[in-house]
């Protein structure tokens, strides 16, 4: 751990922060993004090159875009107006903070943690593309039915009902 | 000190020559702790003294060349022949109001330029742009590229939605579905490189594409049926993704003005030009890596004696050179069609040429390796550019009613 | 603090931040965002484990990979179900489709 990972660490936090507590729609789904650039930059320190700009590629140039397509569709491009949190905000704050205590504090105690042996460098491309075709070949089949299923559902609910008072005016006949 | 001078002389030979580290001579008269930072200092200066650079002069032959194509002199005030323009373009947008409209998000308004630059200038830090000249051999280099190309569309949204304008949100809207179709196409067709080569890492793509052994012509992929194909599929995708004519919707002037920068005036606006033909360069750079031999010369005899660096730039300037000419050449296309040529058109042929060049790959009878492929990129061309027409058929026109 | 326990403090930071999103917003796009938070805190997880020579050569990466993957699956479920609502009950605040209420 060394001074430019505590800081990616910071950034990652307060772009965490920034994303599920800012008033703006859009400035928290730009929050998240600093956080996730945050996260890539984590995952290059420690030494993972493929999924740290794995991450860059599909968190920020795909997943955040469609976040940000949603709040303009959502016409949630101003500033909430009203309440920013639920009614039952009480409960949901001292769940999250309560399960986050325990956590922290059986992490803080737990003596497995001290691992001596650090890897010196990731695999290269080459050993990441032949363990994801020879030892993970079935997951990544399945993962690409899954992405195209997802890519199909996503289009199919989203596209317009007839009945919807969003759906297009439908033309005059005649 | 004199020996100094003599290394750092010695290092801009090298560079020049292409000989290998040309770095580590001046490096040891560095003291230790400052060598990482003398390094770092080292590659980035030339990148960013030679594609600013570079974008100056091209706004100026592009400006000379748009008007040649209209009849017209163009800029010929400034300098010999109008060749100072650009300074005083550049001069212009540094003394003028930067003006922010109230309404903005100032905050995201001022970051937008610079998430904009900074990813574009990162994009060059594993171009290999000779022999020996790659400022990082990454081992995940393409990607790298393309992963730092993606942060340019959260930079146009930024910028148009900090705005509070109706045109900058429709121009960045338009800019983002724009980038996301034609990036799908941009990556698959570089992906054929990647099958074939068998690696990420960009200087061996370009060392790969070397003069074979005995052979008057270099390998380079452009001389293969899908590398044909790719090429001008990424081509076009790269032309789409910088928002270069026939593709500039995201700024078309007579319908949303000028698009997502259109709230953004003097150096700012400046940095958003100067992104948007960076990230053409680096576009056209890997393009040239990928399939055009990267720092190889097209013949053998040519290979060694011209250092690599000149191919490379003068590549680059050629594919400059064909931007202009088709901003000059063709209209700019309709939103529908834009969507259509995206999905129907590029999408499928990029994996048509993906099954080409895994052909390619497996096959050895030469008759079969080179017809197999070429006719299978061909036939889906005609397929899926007949599919592109217009459905309803221009037929002599009738007259209902004045006959 | 060495440094797996410094990314794991984190990553459960990172995690509770998420699951207060997820319980507190009214707003269904943060929701999602706050879910996204919360599989990236189990990213960094996986990440730290592997560096410190857990899971073999690569079990770590791959898992994050396809944890990857399948966050981007979700985000377009999840958000094309966040328009559909949108588009019939005209706002995207959890607390006002309620229409199982009765």
């Amino acid at each position: 751990m060394n001074g430019i990972t505590l800081i990616l660490g910071l950034v990652t936090l307060a772009g965490a922060l920034a994303s599920v507590a800012l008033r703006n729609l859009v400035h928290c789904a730009l929050g998240l993004m600093v956080a996730f650039a945050g996260l890539a930059g984590l995952y290059l320190s420690l030494g993972a090159q493929f999924v740290g700009l794995v991450q860059v590629l599909v968190y920020i140039g795909a997943v955040g875009i469609v976040f940000i397509f949603a709040i303009l569709l959502t016409r949630g491009g101003g500033s909430e107006s009203g309440s920013l949190f639920s009614t039952s905000w009480a409960v949901g704050g001292g769940i999250a903070l309560a399960v986050t205590g325990v956590m922290a504090a059986a992490l803080l105690q737990s003596p497995s943690l001290d691992r001596g042996s650090v890897r010196a460098a990731g695999p290269t491309v080459r050993q990441v593309g032949e363990s994801l075709m020879a030892d993970y070949v079935i997951p990544l089949e399945v993962m690409a039915l899954l992405l195209t299923a997802a890519a199909i559902g996503a289009i199919i609910v989203a596209m317009p009902e007839k009945g919807d008072p969003g759906a297009p005016p439908q033309p005059p006949p005649g | 000190m004199l020996a100094f001078l003599q290394s750092l002389l010695q290092m801009v030979w090298k560079t020049v020559t292409d000989q290998p580290s040309p770095k580590s001579l001046f490096l040891s008269h560095v003291p230790e702790e400052w060598r990482p930072l003398v390094s770092a200092f080292l590659s980035v200066l030339p990148i960013v003294m030679v594609f600013p650079m570079l974008f100056a002069l091209t706004t100026v032959v592009e400006r000379k060349g748009l008007g040649r194509i209209q009849n017209r002199p163009g800029p010929n005030r400034v300098g010999p022949a109008g060749f100072l323009q650009f300074a005083a373009d550049g001069i212009k947008a540094i003394i003028k109001e930067d003006v922010v409209p109230r309404a903005a998000d100032r905050v995201v308004h001022f970051i937008a330029p610079l998430v904009l630059v900074v990813p574009v200038l990162l994009s060059y830090s594993v171009l290999p742009f000779g022999r020996n000249l790659v400022p990082i051999d990454l081992d995940t280099g393409l990607l790298f590229f393309f992963a730092v190309g993606a942060v340019t569309e959260l930079a146009v949204f930024m910028a148009g939605w900090s705005s509070r304008n109706k045109y900058s949100l429709l121009g960045a809207t338009r800019a983002i579905a724009q980038m996301i179709s034609y990036e799908i196409p941009l990556i698959l067709s570089a992906l054929t490189v990647v099958m074939v080569v068998g690696t990420l890492s960009l200087p061996a793509i370009a060392e790969a594409q070397g003069p074979a052994p005995g052979g008057w012509l270099c390998r380079w992929h452009f001389f293969t049926p899908w590398g044909f194909a790719g090429f001008w599929l990424f081509l076009v995708a790269a032309c789409a993704e910088a928002n270069r004519s026939p593709f500039d919707l995201p700024e078309g002037e007579s319908e949303i003005i000028a698009g997502y920068y259109l709230e953004y005036s003097g150096f700012k606006f400046a940095l958003f030009f100067l992104g948007e033909y960076l990230g053409l360069f680096a576009a056209s750079g890997l393009g040239i890596t990928l399939f055009l031999g990267g720092w190889h010369a097209p013949f053998a005899f040519l290979e060694g004696w011209i250092p690599g660096w000149v191919w490379f730039l003068g590549k680059l300037v050629a594919l400059i050179l064909l931007f202009i000419w088709v901003r000059g050449t063709l209209p700019r296309v309709r939103m529908d069609q834009l969507m259509n040529f995206a999905w129907k058109f590029m999408l499928p042929l990029t994996l048509v040429n993906m099954l080409g060049a895994g052909l390619w790959h497996f096959l050895t009878n030469p008759i079969a390796r080179w017809g197999l492929p070429a006719v299978l990129i061909g036939g889906a061309y005609v397929v899926l550019g007949r599919g592109l027409m217009p459905r309803s058929r221009v037929g002599p026109r009738v007259y209902r009613y004045a006959d | 603090m060495n440094e797996l326990s410094f990314f794991l403090l984190l990553s459960t930071l990172l995690f509770g931040i998420g699951l207060a999103g997820v319980l507190v917003r009214r707003n269904a796009i943060l929701v999602l965002v706050s879910v996204e938070l919360m599989l990236n805190a189990a990213n960094l997880n996986f990440i730290a484990f592997w560096r410190h020579g857990a899971g073999g050569e690569s079990a770590g990466l791959m898992f994050v990979l396809f944890s990857i993957a399948v966050a981007a699956a979700e985000a377009a479920v999840g958000l094309a179900l966040v328009i559909a609502v949108y588009r019939r009950f005209r706002t995207a605040h959890l607390d006002r489709v309620d229409t199982l209420k009765g």
